[in-house]
């Protein structure tokens, strides 16, 4: 079971994506560059948070152009399944493979705190294992987190069940307060929270079994696959 | 072939929220007593120089850049594009 974790310039939370995969739920990953070719038997692909290119022009812009993204449209494609956390939910929604837009947050801060989410949406790679309505802990972290989609393309969402999380109160003025969302196939997810600084108890307060079920849906979903 | 200027301003469309431009006069102008301002909209330039035979064709190749290289979000800005020979 093959997942890789694409590294951009400016990149912060490979690391802790890179660790949660391999240490903590045991899986074989790869860094790859974003310069790099990835391989045809990758099973998952996980763009992680961070700054690429210091979120310059707009945050995701200019990493959505890398090369490494015509490979990920490719397993997008083929139905693998492709994660894009905080950075890489911009990057998705920046080269299209994902609707709608992240805008600067209503405050102009710089966000970082625990939220709430649920679960709407609990037929993709990543929240399998879930029930709708669940409820999961997870932090925040980001300064450009408010979604945006005008309205005919919202009505698309929810008719298309592409609404995956919604943050439990509304905490920074998204559109119908959406956290995470998937494509129409269900097999590409963005969100902006962060489940890989939540799986472990050491650095979560509350509870960290939901976000494992994060992974845990992804690897019952490569598991079925084979 | 000549060297025009091609300003680029992006902004949020009508309708759009723009917190930073709220904040600029809500927190800064207005706490200036310069009451006669109503609305105060941020927004984005960029200058492009670039080598084109006439003003027009600058404009056009600027803007084929701009879309193909998604410069501005069309879902959520508007932008407008003026050039001059420098």
């Amino acid at each position: 079971m093959k997942v890789g974790v694409v590294v951009f310039p400016g990149s912060n939370c490979d690391r802790d994506m890179y660790h949660v995969l391999g240490d903590v739920f045991k899986l074989d990953v790869k860094y790859f560059w974003h310069e790099d070719k990835l391989p045809k038997n990758l099973d998952a692909v996980v763009l992680p948070g961070g700054f690429s290119y210091g979120d310059r022009l707009r945050a995701g812009v200019i990493a959505a152009h890398s090369p490494v993204i015509s490979d990920v449209k490719k397993m997008a494609d083929k139905g693998l399944p492709v994660l894009g956390v905080c950075n890489g939910f911009q990057i998705l929604v920046e080269s299209e493979l994902l609707p709608g837009v992240l805008l600067k947050n209503t405050s102009l801060n710089f966000m970082c705190q625990w939220t709430e989410l649920i679960v709407k949406n609990n037929k993709t790679p990543f929240t399998s294992k879930f029930k709708i309505g669940q409820k999961i802990p997870i932090p925040i972290a980001n300064g450009e987190g408010r979604y945006y989609i005008d309205k005919e393309n919202l009505d698309k969402l929810k008719k298309n069940n592409q609404i995956v999380f919604q943050y439990g109160s509304n905490i920074n003025d998204s559109v119908f307060d959406i956290a995470g969302i998937c494509n129409k196939e269900g097999n590409v997810v963005g969100m902006m929270p962060h489940p890989e600084r939540a799986v472990e108890p050491e650095i979560n307060p509350k509870d960290c079994t939901p976000s494992n079920m994060i992974f845990q849906s992804l690897i019952a979903t490569i598991g079925a696959r084979k | 072939m000549s060297l025009f200027e091609v300003q680029v301003m992006i902004e949020n469309k009508a309708g759009m929220n723009d917190p930073e431009g709220d904040t600029i006069l809500n927190d800064l102008v207005l706490k200036g007593h310069h009451g006669a301002v109503k609305k105060i909209r941020s927004a984005k330039m960029l200058k492009f120089q670039i080598n084109s035979t006439t003003k027009q064709a600058a404009e056009s190749a600027v803007k084929k850049i701009c879309d193909d290289l998604r410069i501005y979000n069309p879902m959520v800005s508007k932008v407008t594009f003026s050039a001059k020979s420098i």
